[in-house]
């Protein structure tokens, strides 16, 4: 595979980024120190990257319909303006990604998947398409988004913005968005984020992301801001508690194991949809392993991969897991057998050979104070 | 660029080693090393009054993002163990050569050892 470069690499090699290769993308992983950067989210700002994720387009009067077809949610019940997470599957029920989806009108919408599976969610998009009478478009290599994370974020983006345009910052509910002006730029401005902080994601066209990127930076300066990198992008999402496709959601993970039963439009939605009588069964059938959320005891992390123990014998197998910076104790995601996945269970991780003992607690690890 | 420390000598596994005088040598990571593993949260280092063996494995460090082995590039036996850097970690990422050193050890063997000149060619530091 080609390397991929985003249009803001030569501002990361600029600031000494180092990078580190992400579905298939060079994407910086720190500046400085990934603890100073997930710090920064969490009590000032963090300026990311994030043109690696895909932009898919999906217009035309059967947009809403279509997209009820081959996500799992109903889409088409979003208001116009407002942003939704939901998830493709395929046809036995497995899942080929997590997404955003952002409406625009019933006729526009905005879909947006993770960098590694952008080209294979566009193309299941466009296959899905057959039978609607909608455009599919990837913009997914035209397009940069840049994400403004914590709780100065919209401080900073108010000095970049006109007065007369503030009310559509301040304004903006959590999973909504606006379309204005900011730093000379038009740009599509979201308020989400994958941090559990307040912050903003901003969508622009590649040309005009740099001078953005920049501007940013500049006026964050004096709120604390820094750039960060993929390496507490993850820190901060595992103590947010949201998973990350390849570790916590894969083909081969139901999204009821995964905790995201609501996501799936099952009762709602009336018209078939992908994977729907696979993921019919897979309800009724019941979960063998959840994801459940583990705090360590003592002082070392479970690490993806490494397998979780009851009384010696295994009983599940870590997804993610580190040393939680905000909270000063190890986390880590897992799935666990269902009778073991009661909060406040006491099981081990096995540490390489030796056995460290967690316990299971309520997702998310870290919930900020509004 | 990470940087090299000119007076000591290094292992292919990123620990140096300052062997000066008739006293032990002391044992710690390189500043390449501790970059690349990120910022350190646990070290887990070899008991005073064990032996280590030059190449094998005597202890783990672990960063944010991930776990290493820690390999002796001495055989010998451990003197004294830094608890400076078991209960404050980032020592090791903002002291490497200093304050971050971890174990002093008798050399009885030295394992293969590279120059400082050596070590920052293969590994990308800077004398």
């Amino acid at each position: 595979m080609t390397e991929k470069y985003t249009a803001l690499y030569e501002e990361h090699k600029k600031l000494g980024a180092s990078f580190t290769d992400f579905g298939g993308w060079q994407m910086p992983l720190k500046y400085s120190s990934e603890l100073a950067e997930h710090h920064a989210v969490r009590n000032a700002a963090g300026l990311f990257d994030l043109s690696h994720m895909g932009e898919v387009w999906v217009t035309g009067p059967a947009a809403g319909a279509f997209l009820d077809y081959a996500l799992v949610g109903k889409l088409s019940a979003i208001a116009d303006g407002k942003a939704k997470y939901s998830l493709i599957c395929n046809a036995d029920g497995g899942i080929i990604d997590d997404l955003i989806v952002y409406r625009f009108s019933d006729e526009k919408y905005l879909v947006v998947p993770n960098a590694g599976n952008a080209p294979t969610v566009a193309a299941a998009l466009a296959e899905r398409a057959a039978d609607f009478d909608v455009t599919v478009e990837d913009a997914s290599a035209a397009t940069s988004l840049i994400a403004v994370q914590g709780p100065k974020a919209e401080a900073i983006l108010l000095t970049l913005t006109d007065e007369a345009q503030h009310a559509l910052v301040t304004d903006l509910k959590y999973y909504a968005f606006n379309e204005l002006t900011i730093a000379g730029h038009d740009v599509i401005l979201a308020r989400t984020g994958y941090t559990g902080e307040d912050g903003f994601e901003l969508f622009i066209p590649n040309a005009e992301a740099a001078d953005l990127w920049a501007k940013v930076a500049e006026a964050g300066e004096e709120f604390g801001i820094i750039p960060c990198g993929l390496a507490s992008r993850d820190s901060l999402r595992l103590e947010a508690g949201m998973p990350l496709y390849g570790n916590e959601l894969s083909l081969e993970r139901s999204p009821f194991d995964a905790g995201l039963g609501p996501v799936v439009a099952l009762k709602s939605k009336e018209g078939d949809f992908v994977g729907r009588s696979a993921l019919e069964a897979s309800k009724e059938a019941g979960s063998k392993r959840k994801l459940v959320g583990l705090k360590g005891l003592g002082r070392r992390a479970g690490r993806g991969g490494y397998p979780v123990l009851k009384d010696g014998n295994v009983v599940g197998e870590v997804t993610s897991g580190q040393p939680s910076p905000t909270l000063g104790y190890p986390v880590a995601m897992a799935y666990v057998d269902v009778e073991h996945a009661e909060l406040g269970t006491a099981l081990d991780i096995d540490l390489r050979g030796k056995a460290e003992p967690f316990e299971v607690i309520a997702l998310p690890f870290y919930k900020r104070q509004k | 660029m990470a940087k090299v420390a000119a007076e000591l000598k290094y292992s292919a596994e990123h620990e140096w080693i300052a062997a000066d005088g008739d006293g032990p040598a002391v044992v710690g990571v390189s500043a390449v090393a501790a970059e690349a593993l990120g910022d350190i949260v646990y070290v887990d280092l070899p008991e005073v009054g064990s032996t280590v063996t030059a190449g094998e494995t005597c202890g783990e460090i672990e960063s944010t993002k991930s776990v290493s082995d820690l390999y002796s590039p001495v055989t010998g036996e451990v003197t004294e163990v830094n608890d400076g850097v078991v209960s404050d970690p980032a020592v090791i990422n903002s002291d490497p050569y200093g304050a971050g050193w971890l174990f002093k050890v008798t050399v009885t063997e030295e394992g293969p050892l590279l120059s400082a000149q050596e070590y920052a060619e293969a590994n990308g530091g800077e004398l």
